[in-house]
Parts: structure tokens; C-alpha cells; sequence
């Protein structure tokens, strides 16, 4: 008993030592000397360590000879890593690796093709143009293997190695020999093969290393039937390019195409839609443009039942879809209604989309709809919701007053953020339809107290002011306003109060006279702010020289509001809907926008004069991207606040 | 196509990274975290897609881990989210669950399978199956060393050749989920039947099988007259195993399966259900206490049953001291999803069952809108499809010429299944009869 606790106890303090000593030397040494160990277990075992140390973001750099020292293996797993390890310190020590060449030469010619295919995978990756000389041989070989599984790998590489050096590859036929690729019998090969050519044809924009020509576009949808989802998609995004010589041509291929909608890849339906959208402008059948249409409706609604980042992708691009088939999807506005477990960016974007769908027919049951989502405690899917209903109440005449009604309703719940919402709403729809809803006013008016953001704040003065002989005490509620007048600090604020008081007194100069005389007085001589200072003295000078003039002013007709406008600017409509599914059509955003030039370099922040080189001349595309994803740029131009008053004084 | 793939944690510290082109430096990474916190300030949710100073983020979360694919070029953001989909199953198929310990554990098997996935940012072999035939967990000396297998290689690639079973059976599952949002008077909003073939293949050689559905389309196609019903789909999609052109052309369904398990296909039909089980319910909130009462009623025919019905109704956070009654089936309060839970084990095609509930609460509380989440319903009910679709029959044809014997089994169940909960009354004297 006693020995074995000794004996333990000496154990311990052994392995005591060894910690220390590895602490000492540090954990590199101790690997340095694993790595040449005699035992291939232990060796192995190193191997292990190192990659571990990799992944957790440790240098490793150090130990490059130890570990290529072992390269030579038998072992699959271990040659894997040391690959891996390759992969990753081979630009920092682009001299050493010509150690490596020997093994990977060899390996390229291994009897076995699992790892023929890993060797020439790997050389492509180490991005290092010293490798490139010793790549060719062994590429020219497997780019003419036996086993398909080589030749789609060695297809691939190509695209690597003209990265690197097109010179390389174009004077070893590499090229050439892709795009005889292109008829293989594997369809692995094929697919790869047509993305390895999309991939050299981006590196050299204006030099069209590979063409498709109406006798290689049915040899890829033949082989379209045959490939793997990633081969198909492939595929079809080749055929964006190409453009169809004739109307009978873009039948046949759209024919082609539509099978692919069946498909359980989102992926290969969105970009078949791409296709089937892109190709429609030389169909010029109009039975097959509505099957067509009519083929595309339900796999894009089965997309909304995928994950939820799908359905995200699938939403913004059924936008962009909408905005070039309006039609498309008004028999669908069901489909679109939320789930409460949704995430928040789903629900947004099929708000958005529910709004674009609505027809006047069914405004009814979306209005109940959207009454639902203004009561979620998520503020501002709640305040999405309340301006879908005034967008929908502003576009259609009929649904106004269903709308005015809904909104009233939600205003009696009293919660404290949804009356801010609908106090701007109504504004707006007041705006559109001038005294058809007098008879809300006085309702709204009870929720007075609940209103205190500025925004609210400003509209609610304006609807005062416009429909003061609709309100009993007016003139108290004013009053009220003008208590707080100096400590206000929003002007928009300031100058509806200013303007709605004004209006009170031109609409019933007794009950007026002591309130516009008490609010001109504060707002010129105490109040901070030029521009409100201003306005009190025009209007001052207007009343007291010419009270007509100031009636002309100030409760003048209003231009008419205008019908929200949230789409795309046509130029980046089409550009989007060439490019459906891709990044640019999710952000909304052209691709110049965000995808920089190869010299850039990416992820790191740029000088300030990022904004100089990219901001400018893209203001309007921009702002078609804010009003698509955010209500807000649409329903500010409406009423903002001044009611276009500014523009008749200058002309007066 | 992506420049790399990421593993991040949920500090969005990377577990594990593939560079597949070398054009993104690996730091860029750094930059998610806080994008994705910026997003959130800004819009109050974050996107799987963002971008900044030339990279393109594109992301989903699986348990505790993010898997994001990096790009700086204008790519198909629809295929690398799906492809991050792919790998999160492949790693699930592999690990059995995808969360940040399993990724530390296994972490040479997934540089081999990043490694195998996607080659220069562009997807390769993402079937679990056939990967699984040549890499695996265990380590291999090279003279055993796994071979590409032959799927990888022949026209056929989700299927092996040399497959060989004893005895030869196919079993098919056709199951329908029902998803149905509801308003509180019982206004169906939206409804559809969500179906799925699924397959459970145990086959010998290489079979030719060819699946016959009542399906509408093909009937009219063909002049011939259904006996019975037929069914229209509306949208159908098909496992890549499917010749699609073929089904196109005469709206026949012939594949050669892979081996095992596998989902054939998926159906949609868009049409106005009457809630299989439909649920009334009437709250009535009060100064302390709020007081529920449920009708539920399963509306399909009589020799149906529906089994594990689970009713789950929502009540709030700080409901306290709770008391039940019902006519048949337990109920359980289950706090932690501020909901009681109302299990039925069997329910039979027109009962109806009828719940009460007494909850105390807090007498002091905040003036905030509540979160009315909806009533959720689960349950299955075997041998019943709700759109009638019938598999008429399976061909197998395989060279050997062997017999084999398909087995059919139907059933529908709950999909995404919410009825919305009323207002709570509270005005006026109590309602509801006490318990």
C-alpha cells in the first residue's frame, strides 16, 4: 500500500519535471523533439498536436522542417495534416516548401487516386509561384487520369494555377484542356470543367477565354440531367451568359430549364427563375410566357418553408421579382402572413412583401393582419406593421377607411410606443384624404397625453392645427403645447406649433387672438433657434399686413401626397434580376458597391477615402436600398411636418 | 464560390477555419461578431448576409456554433447558405450533434471533410453517405486506404455499386404536416399540407424503381380517368435521384435510389383545411389571477384517431400556483415555456374534450403589452393523409431480377400549427364558472 503510494508519488513528480522542463523550452520544443521521434505512433501523434495548435490560432510556423520531415508517410490521416499544414504556412515560408515538391510529385503518381487527387488539390492551394514549375508535369497527367475523380480535382486546379500565372497555363494547353473537359463522360468533370472556365473568364475581363455557342449549350443541358446540385448550379449560371440566337432557341432551352424548379435545392430553383426571367425577353409566345410564370409561382413559395436564412435569401429576391412581375404572386398573400416564431428579419422582409402584393381586393384581410402584428411586444416589427397600414391606406382609396379604423383602434390600446406610430400614420393619411376623417380627430385627441416623442409630437400639433374647429377645446390643448414651447428641443416641434397656432386664429381669429399673439411673442423673442424665430416673424408680419395674404399662406391647399415609391431604380432593377440569388440582389445593393477590385485588398478597413471613391455617384442606388428595406425613407417625404408652406412663401 | 469557411463559437471565437483561395486575410474573420452586434443595435435583428469593407459574411447558428462562409466576390449567396446547410447535416451525420464540443473533438476529420467538400470555394461531394465511404473516423494504413468510391466516379452518384441485401425490401412513408395559422374567432389565415415521401431502401445491385401516385396531372395527361381521387400537388421537388426531364415529359417518378434512408420527394398543397384539431379557447384575466378555458376538438372522421395530441397554450411569464381540470388527458404546467401543456394520448375523430385552467399572478403588474404567443398544437394520426395522395404502386426492376417487396405507410401530422389566443376579458364580473 504504502509502496504503490510511493511509487505514485515519484510518478508525479517525474511527470512534475517533464511539465516544467516542456513549460521551459516551451510547447514548440517539446513537439520539435515528438516530431523526430523513432516511434511513428508518437510521430503521429505530434502531427496531431501541431495541426490542434494551428487551429486554436498558435504560431506553428516554427516547426515547418520538423513537420515535413514526416510528410513521407503511408499514413492517409497524417499526410492529410501535413498537407493542411502546408496549406496554411506555405506563403510565409515559400523557399522551404520546394522540400515538399519531391513527396507531392510522387504522390501525384501514387496508385491510388484518393491520393493522385489530394496532391495536385493541395499543390493548387499553397498560392506559391515557386511551386508552379514542378505542378506542371504532374497536372498534365492527371488532367488525362484513368479515374474521374482526379480529372474533376486536376480541372479544378487550372483554375488555380491561371490564378497564379495565366501565362503558365495558357502555354501548357492547361486551358485548352479544360475546355476539352467539357465533354467528358463524368459529369463531375464536365460541371467542374464550366466552373473553372467562369472562374478564368472573371480574371481576365475583355478576353473571352471560353465562349458558350449554340453547339455547346445543349451538351451542358444534357449534362445538366446527370450532375450533382453544385454541378448544376454551375451550369446554369454559365448559361447566364450566354445569349440565345434566336427565339426558337430560347424556347427550347427554356423547355429545358423548367424541370430544374422540381429540384430540392433552393439553390437550383432561384437561379433556373434567374434563367427563366432572363431568357423570357426573346419568348415572344405569350402561352408559354404564362406557363412559364406560372411554373416559377410554386417552387418560390416552397422555398418559404426551407430554414430560415433561406427563406430570408428567398424573401428579398422574391422582391426584387416582384418589382419586374408584379402580378406574379397577388393570388399568394396568404402564404406571406407571419408566424409568430419567424425570425425578425423574415417577418421585415414579408412585410415587405405583403404590402407590394396587396391588391385592392384584399386589402380587408391584410389589415386584420397587420392589426395582429401592431400588438407584438418586437417595437419595431410593430412599427413596421403600423406604417404598412397607412402605406395601404394612402394607395387605395377603399381601404382608408378600414385602415383610419384599425389604426384608431390600436391608438385605444394606450401603449406608449405604438401612439407615437400612429399618430405620424394618421398624419399622413389626413394628408391624403384632407377632412374625410374630422371625425377621428376628437379621439385622437384623448390620447394627447400619451404623445411625446418629437416626431409624434410635430404631427400631432399639424393635425390640431388643421382640424382646430373640429376640437372642442383647442384652444387649451394649444395652450398646453405652448407650456412646453422653450424647453422643446425639436424644431420640427416648434414650427408646427408655431404654424398650427397660426391656422387656429385664421380659422376662429376670437377664440385665437391672446393664444397667436403670446406664441409669436415666446417663439421670436425667447426662442434659440433662427429658423423658428423666422417663421414667427413672417407669419407676424403677414398677420398684421395682410391677413388675407396670411390666409392664402398658411391654410393654402396642399400639393397632394405622393404614393410611396419603394422601388428599385429601373438600371439596378435589371441588374438585379440578372444576378437573382447572388449577394447583390440580397443586399439590394449593385455589386460595385461592395465587391472591390482584385488589387484591393478585402477585409481590412480602408482609408476615409473609401467613401470618396465608392460613395459618390451611387447616392440614388443607395437610397432605392434604403427604401426597400426600411419604410421610413418612403413615408418621410409624405408630410414632414412644414407641409410645404416654405415653398408658397418664397413664391409670395 | 467562397474564399473560407469558418466554425466560430458564440463569442465568435474561430474553432475552425478552411482557406480555400487565399484572396481574404483569415483576420477578417474578427470582423463578424461586431457586425453582427451592429446589425442587431441597428435593425434589431441580425442578417445572415452582411458585408464590410469587401467581404461578404453569409452565416447560420446550429446550437451553439456559427458557421460562416466569407467571399469577396458577387457570388450565389442562395448556394452557400445552402451549402453551410449541407455541412451542418454532414457534421451532424458524423458527430450525431453539431455544437461547439463535438468540433473540438473531431477537428482532423473536419479538415478532411472541408477539405473534400469544396474545392477553390466551390461545393463538391456533400452527400453523407457516400463521404462516409471514404472517410472515416478511423485512421488507415495505405494498404487499406479508402479508394474514391465508385459513386464519386460513375453517372450514378449517390449510389455504390456491389450493394447486396438477403432479403429485398423497400418501405415508404408518406407523411403529411399540416401547417395552419388561425385567428382567435377560428378564421383559417393560411393553410397547406406539407408532404414527404420518404424511403427506407434496402436493395441489392443497382434498381431501376418507378413510383406510381393517384397524381391529377399525369391522369388528365393521359386521358385516363382516376378511379377514386387524384391528387393535385402543387409544387413538387425531388431528391437529385429523380429524373427530372422524365417526370416533366409524362409525369413518370423513376429514380435508382440511394441505399438506406432518404426523403424521394416533397409535395405542397395549398388548399383551405378545416383545423384537424381545432381549439377554442376563452381567457378571462383578473386582478390576480387569470382563468382559461379550452375546447378542443378533433374534426376528422370517426374511425381516425389522433395519437400524443399535445395542446401547448401560452400563459404569462410570472403565472403562479396553478390548478387544472379536464375531461380527458393530463395536463402539466411547464414554466419554463411560460405554457401548460395538455397531452391526449389518444383522441378520436369527431370528441371533443373540454380543458380548464386556473393560473394566480402577481397582483402588481407592469402596463406593457403582453406577448400573446399562439396555441400550439402536436399530434399524429396514422393510416390518414389529408390530401388523399395514394401510392398506386413501386416498380423495382434490378438485372439479378430479384423480388422485392414494397411496404406503404401513411400518416399526418402536426407541422407548424398555431392558433391564435383571444384578448383576455377582464371588464365585467367573472365568466367562466369557478373550478
Amino acid at each position: 500500500m504504502n509502496a504503490t503510494i510511493q511509487t505514485n508519488f515519484a510518478r508525479l513528480q517525474i511527470m512534475k519535471s517533464k511539465v516544467l522542463a516542456a513549460l521551459r523550452k516551451g510547447e514548440n520544443y517539446e513537439l520539435k523533439t515528438e516530431l523526430n521521434s523513432e516511434y511513428k505512433e508518437r510521430r503521429k501523434e505530434a502531427v496531431r498536436r501541431v495541426i490542434a495548435n494551428m487551429t486554436v490560432g498558435k504560431d506553428v510556423s516554427g516547426l515547418f522542417t520538423d513537420v515535413l520531415k514526416n510528410m513521407h508517410t503511408d499514413d492517409l490521416e497524417i499526410k492529410k495534416l501535413i498537407y493542411l499544414y502546408l496549406i496554411n504556412y506555405a506563403k510565409t515560408q515559400p523557399d522551404l516548401v520546394i522540400l515538399a515538391i519531391n513527396t507531392f510529385v510522387k504522390d501525384a503518381e501514387d496508385t491510388n487516386p484518393l491520393i493522385r487527387a489530394l496532391a495536385i488539390r493541395t499543390m493548387g492551394c499553397l498560392h506559391v509561384v515557386e511551386v508552379l514549375d514542378h505542378l506542371c508535369d504532374p497536372l498534365r497527367k492527371c488532367l488525362k487520369d484513368p479515374n474521374p475523380y482526379v480529372r474533376k480535382t486536376a480541372v479544378m486546379c487550372v483554375a488555380k494555377v491561371y490564378d497564379l500565372n495565366p501565362a503558365v497555363a495558357d502555354e501548357n494547353g492547361f486551358v485548352g484542356a479544360v475546355r476539352e473537359a467539357l465533354s467528358d463522360a463524368n459529369p463531375m468533370v464536365v460541371s467542374n470543367a464550366v466552373s473553372a472556365l467562369t472562374e478564368i473568364n472573371e480574371m481576365t475581363p475583355g478576353r473571352d477565354v471560353w465562349r458558350l455557342d449554340s453547339s455547346t449549350v445543349p451538351v451542358l443541358l444534357t449534362a445538366i440531367n446527370e450532375c450533382i446540385e453544385w454541378g448544376q448550379i454551375a451550369i446554369l449560371e454559365a448559361l447566364a451568359s450566354y445569349t440565345p440566337q434566336g427565339e426558337k432557341e430560347a424556347e427550347s432551352i427554356c423547355e429545358r430549364l423548367l424541370p430544374r424548379l422540381q429540384h430540392a435545392n433552393g439553390s437550383v430553383v432561384l437561379t433556373t427563375v434567374r434563367l427563366l426571367i432572363q431568357y423570357e425577353k426573346f419568348v415572344r409566345r405569350a402561352d408559354l410566357l404564362t406557363q412559364f410564370a406560372k411554373k416559377m409561382v410554386p417552387p418560390l413559395i416552397t422555398l418559404l418553408s426551407s430554414e430560415p436564412e433561406i427563406q430570408y435569401v428567398a424573401l428579398r429576391n422574391i422582391n426584387i421579382i416582384l418589382q419586374h412581375h408584379p402580378k406574379l404572386l397577388s393570388k399568394e398573400i396568404r402564404v406571406f402572413f407571419c408566424k409568430y416564431n419567424d425570425p425578425i428579419y423574415v417577418k421585415y422582409e414579408k412585410l415587405d412583401v405583403l404590402v407590394r402584393i396587396c391588391s385592392e381586393r384584399n386589402t380587408d384581410p391584410l389589415l386584420n393582419e397587420l392589426k395582429e402584428y401592431a400588438r407584438e411586444v418586437d417595437v419595431d416589427f410593430v412599427r413596421r406593421a403600423i406604417q404598412a397600414i397607412g402605406r395601404l391606406a394612402i394607395r387605395y382609396e377603399s381601404a382608408a377607411d378600414k385602415a383610419v379604423k384599425v389604426l384608431v383602434e390600436l391608438l385605444q390600446l394606450k401603449v406608449n410606443s405604438v401612439v407615437q406610430d400612429v399618430v405620424i400614420v394618421l398624419r399622413d393619411v389626413f394628408r391624403r384624404y384632407p377632412q374625410t376623417f374630422a371625425d377621428v380627430v376628437p379621439t385622437l385627441c384623448e390620447h394627447i397625453d400619451y404623445v411625446n416623442e418629437p416626431d409624434a409630437k410635430a404631427a400631432l400639433i399639424w393635425i390640431l392645427g388643421e382640424y382646430s374647429e373640429h376640437i372642442s377645446n383647442i384652444g387649451n390643448l394649444l395652450s398646453v403645447c405652448l407650456e412646453g414651447f422653450l424647453e422643446e428641443e425639436d424644431e420640427d416641434v416648434q414650427l408646427a406649433l408655431v404654424s398650427s397656432v397660426v391656422k387656429f386664429f385664421l380659422k376662429s381669429p376670437q377664440q385665437g387672438q391672446a393664444l397667436v399673439l403670446k406664441t409669436l411673442k415666446t417663439a421670436t423673442e425667447k426662442c434659440a433657434n433662427p429658423d423658428v424665430r423666422d417663421r414667427a416673424y413672417i407669419y407676424w408680419r403677414l398677420l398684421s399686413a395682410n391677413p388675407n395674404a396670411a390666409r392664402a399662406v398658411a391654410l393654402a391647399e396642399k400639393p397632394p401626397v405622393e404614393i410611396e415609391n419603394a422601388n428599385l431604380p429601373p438600371s439596378l432593377l435589371e441588374e438585379l434580376i440578372s444576378e437573382l440569388g447572388n449577394v447583390s440582389s440580397v443586399l439590394q445593393q449593385p455589386a460595385k458597391l461592395f465587391v472591390y477590385k482584385k488589387a484591393d485588398k478585402a477585409g481590412v478597413p480602408r482609408d476615409s477615402d473609401l467613401g470618396a471613391r465608392y460613395g459618390d455617384g451611387f447616392d440614388g442606388a443607395d437610397g432605392g436600398a434604403a427604401t426597400s428595406t426600411s419604410d421610413n425613407g418612403a413615408m418621410g417625404g409624405i408630410g414632414a411636418g412644414n407641409e410645404g408652406e416654405p415653398e408658397l412663401l418664397i413664391s409670395f | 464560390m467562397a474564399s473560407a469557411v469558418f466554425l466560430l463559437d458564440l463569442k465568435g471565437k474561430p474553432l475552425i477555419a478552411r482557406d480555400y483561395r487565399g484572396d481574404i486575410p483569415l483576420t477578417a474573420i474578427d470582423r463578424f461578431m461586431p457586425l453582427l452586434e451592429d446589425r442587431e443595435d441597428e435593425e434589431g435583428t441580425s442578417l445572415p448576409v452582411m458585408t464590410e469593407n469587401g467581404v461578404t459574411y453569409l452565416h447560420l447558428r446550429e446550437k451553439d456554433v456559427y458557421l460562416v462562409a466569407l467571399t469577396r466576390k458577387n457570388t450565389n449567396a442562395m448556394t452557400l447558405l445552402q451549402f453551410l446547410h449541407h455541412l451542418s447535416k454532414v457534421f451532424t451525420e458524423y458527430f450525431k450533434t453539431l455544437e461547439e464540443e463535438s468540433i473540438r473533438d473531431n477537428f482532423v476529420i473536419i479538415y478532411e471533410l472541408l477539405d473534400e467538400m469544396m474545392d477553390y470555394g466551390v461545393p463538391q461531394i456533400t452527400e453523407p453517405k457516400i463521404l462516409q465511404e471514404y472517410i472515416t473516423q478511423e485512421s488507415h494504413m495505405l494498404e487499406i486506404t479508402p479508394r474514391p468510391p465508385m459513386a464519386v466516379t460513375n453517372a450514378v452518384s449517390w449510389r455504390s455499386e456491389g450493394i447486396s441485401y438477403r432479403k429485398n425490401e423497400v418501405f415508404l412513408d408518406v407523411v403529411e404536416s399540416i401547417n395552419m395559422l388561425v385567428n382567435p374567432t377560428g378564421n383559417v389565415l393560411s393553410s397547406e399540407i406539407q408532404g414527404a415521401i420518404k424511403m427506407k431502401v434496402y436493395l441489392s445491385g443497382m434498381p431501376e424503381l418507378r413510383l406510381g401516385l393517384n397524381d391529377k396531372v399525369m391522369f388528365e395527361s393521359t386521358g385516363r380517368s382516376a378511379k377514386g381521387k387524384a391528387v393535385e400537388m402543387e409544387d413538387i421537388r425531388f431528391h437529385q435521384c429523380v429524373r427530372l426531364s422524365k417526370f416533366e415529359s409524362d409525369r413518370t417518378i423513376s429514380f435508382i435510389p440511394p441505399d438506406g434512408e432518404f426523403e424521394l420527394m416533397t409535395y405542397r398543397l395549398n388548399t383551405q383545411l378545416k383545423p384537424l384539431i381545432w381549439c377554442e379557447s376563452v381567457v378571462e384575466s383578473h386582478r390576480g389571477r387569470v382563468e382559461y378555458m379550452v375546447k378542443a376538438k378533433a374534426q376528422f372522421k370517426h374511425r381516425s384517431t389522433a395519437n400524443n395530441v399535445e395542446i401547448v397554450v401560452p400563459v404569462p411569464n410570472d403565472a403562479d400556483s396553478p390548478k387544472f381540470k379536464s375531461t380527458i388527458g393530463s395536463v402539466k404546467y411547464a414554466p419554463e415555456r411560460s405554457a401548460f401543456v395538455w397531452k391526449i394520448k389518444q383522441f378520436q375523430g369527431g370528441k371533443e374534450a373540454l380543458l380548464r385552467a386556473h393560473f394566480g399572478l402577481p397582483s402588481i403588474r407592469d402596463d406593457d403589452p403582453e406577448r400573446r404567443p399562439p396555441i400550439g398544437v402536436k399530434f399524429e394520426i396514422p393510416y390518414f393523409t389529408t390530401s388523399g395522395i395514394q401510392v398506386r404502386y413501386l416498380k423495382i426492376v434490378e438485372k439479378s431480377g430479384y423480388q422485392a417487396l414494397p411496404w406503404v405507410r401513411y400518416i399526418t401530422k402536426n407541422g407548424d400549427y398555431q392558433l391564435r389566443m383571444p384578448e383576455p376579458m377582464t371588464s365585467g364580473g367573472s365568466r367562466l364558472p369557478p373550478i
